[in-house]
């Protein structure tokens, strides 16, 4: 299978702010995301996944190594990727200033899309995930599942090829959670997407991924495990253990 | 119960606009005209300026100056807060020299403009531009900088092109700041023009106001004057619409 995502050998420091010295937020990082695949990253708060997402994204440059996306570099290529990586941040990131719908709208602007076939998707995207009726509410008028959905929406809108979804979930109750995410699952399976899940949540992980993929700090791959529709729960309980082994003596060291 | 709210702000502030008519009345009194004149020859003298053409031509002047003044320093505060945005070196360079400027009196500025300047109307928009562009510039570099960076990166996201990130994010979140900075510079601005044309001007309200002086006209000096006050009022009711109309979407609480 083809690789969407490839990391080789990547290493990220910065300059710490405090002493003067050096950060390494990724420490040797090499794995790989086929097309088609949905991987859950799980580690502990600080353990570099979001500067693993930022350099997938192309906000940020690696010192070392490698970052591939489709072939190019996220970073030097950033004009490639227009309309090609969808993103849903930690929180929704909606602007206050547009409707819901504009909020959909705004991934098509970006790309140029005719107007009233932007405007078809966005409404198509709202109503796949239950929002019709609020189209034209400001997002202060929204709960925080309702908000996250637009932002959903506004993510998928856009057609892209790679999802990166940075704990998207984390902030809602655990019944929208749960329904978010089979709903962002179903959607990723449907459209064939390439999707890249962080979480610091090991059922979450568990309920997403085709992989799951455990990070030490600074980030480097403690533990590698691949799902299967026909993983049994009885199997997921040993896997669930072991990542929290490998969790607990992460503590331990550090 | 909103309507109710403004109504009675509205009958609030018209009746302490009533009592100070009411002290100066009284006063006037007990006064000579040159120093209290009665309320009704000041209310005279300004139904004059409004419903005769050459004389209300010198509060359109005016207004027009004003206008442009604070026109040229919005844009080029503008232009110029983007700039030093993009650029730490160049607003190490720039921000002392506006911080420099911005401490000289608009009297110095009327005075160094008809040394070197000898168009009237280039003096005043000369004037105008130097006391309220470090203003504007600052007040725009500050909300640029107080821009979400989760927005920035969500739009940042999608690979816009620097006019759509201008245009879908910047101007969106500067929108209020701009406002602010433009009630802010309207009553300065509003003060700096009637001295400058009260130096270097052959037409306008503070030219009106320099020949009342001359005349000895109380009636005619407070008419003017109120005809400047009358021009703010009318700028900042516009400029309340603009922000009712471009904010919206911002949550009211009950309570307000």
């Amino acid at each position: 299978m083809t690789n969407v995502i490839e990391f080789t050998n990547v290493k990220k420091i910065f300059p710490s702010q405090n002493d003067g010295g050096n950060f390494v937020a990724v420490d040797d990082l090499t794995f790989n995301v086929a097309k088609g695949e949905i991987v859950a990253v799980l580690g502990k708060t600080g353990c570099g996944k979001s500067t693993m997402f930022n350099l997938l994204s192309g906000l940020i440059a690696p010192t070392s190594g490698t970052v591939r996306t489709s072939g190019h570099d996220p970073f030097t290529d950033f004009e490639y990727f227009r309309g090609r990586i969808g993103i849903v941040f930690q929180n929704d990131r909606l602007m206050p200033w547009r409707t819901a719908l504009d909020n959909v709208l705004l991934g098509l602007e970006i790309l140029d899309r005719p107007r009233q076939e932007s405007v078809d998707i966005a409404k198509r995207w709202l109503a796949r995930l239950g929002l019709s009726a609020h189209e034209n509410d400001y997002p202060h008028a929204l709960s925080g599942g309702m908000r996250q959905r637009v932002s959903l929406a506004r993510a998928f809108a856009v057609e892209p090829e790679i999802l990166l979804c940075d704990e998207p979930f984390s902030a809602l109750d655990e019944m929208t959670a749960r329904d978010l995410r089979q709903e962002f699952v179903r959607i990723t399976r449907q459209n064939h997407n390439t999707a890249l899940f962080i979480t610091h949540s090991i059922n979450e992980a568990l309920e997403i991924g085709d992989r799951i993929v455990v990070f030490h700090r600074p980030a480097k791959i403690a533990l590698e495990a691949r799902l299967t529709r026909d993983t049994s729960e009885q199997e997921k309980a040993v896997l669930r253990d072991k990542i929290i082994e490998v969790l607990a003596g992460e503590k331990r060291m550090a | 119960m909103m309507s109710f709210g403004i109504s009675k702000r509205a009958i609030q502030a018209t009746a302490s606009l009533l009592g100070l008519a009411v002290v100066w009345q009284i006063a006037s009194l007990f006064f000579p005209p040159f120093l209290f004149p009665p309320v009704t020859a000041i209310a005279k003298y300004v139904w004059e300026i409004l419903s005769s053409w050459t004389l209300f031509v010198d509060v359109l002047m005016t207004s027009g100056r004003i206008f442009a003044g604070l026109m040229g320093a919005f844009v080029l505060g503008g232009v110029l807060a983007l700039l030093l945005y993009a650029s730490r070196t160049l607003e190490n360079y720039i921000s002392p020299v506006l911080t420099f400027l911005q401490g000289i009196p608009a009297l110095s500025w009327v005075v160094i403009a008809i040394i070197w300047f000898h168009g009237v109307e280039f003096r005043i928009f000369f004037i105008m531009l130097m006391t309220t562009l470090p203003a504007f510039t600052f007040q725009i570099l500050g909300a640029i900088r107080a821009m979400s960076k989760d927005l920035y990166e969500m739009v940042l996201s999608f690979r816009p092109r620097r006019m759509q990130m201008f245009r879908m994010l910047f101007l969106p979140t500067l929108i209020p700041d701009i406002i602010t900075a433009w009630r802010v510079n309207l009553g300065n601005a509003a003060r700096v023009v009637v001295v400058a044309e009260l130096v270097g001007a052959t037409g306008g309200v503070g030219y009106q106001l320099l020949r009342q002086q001359q005349l000895f006209d109380m009636a005619g000096a407070i008419a003017w004057t109120l005809q400047l006050v009358l021009f703010v009022l009318v700028m900042q009711q516009i400029l309340t619409f603009l922000e009712n109309h471009f904010l919206r979407y911002r949550a009211v609480s009950e309570r307000a």
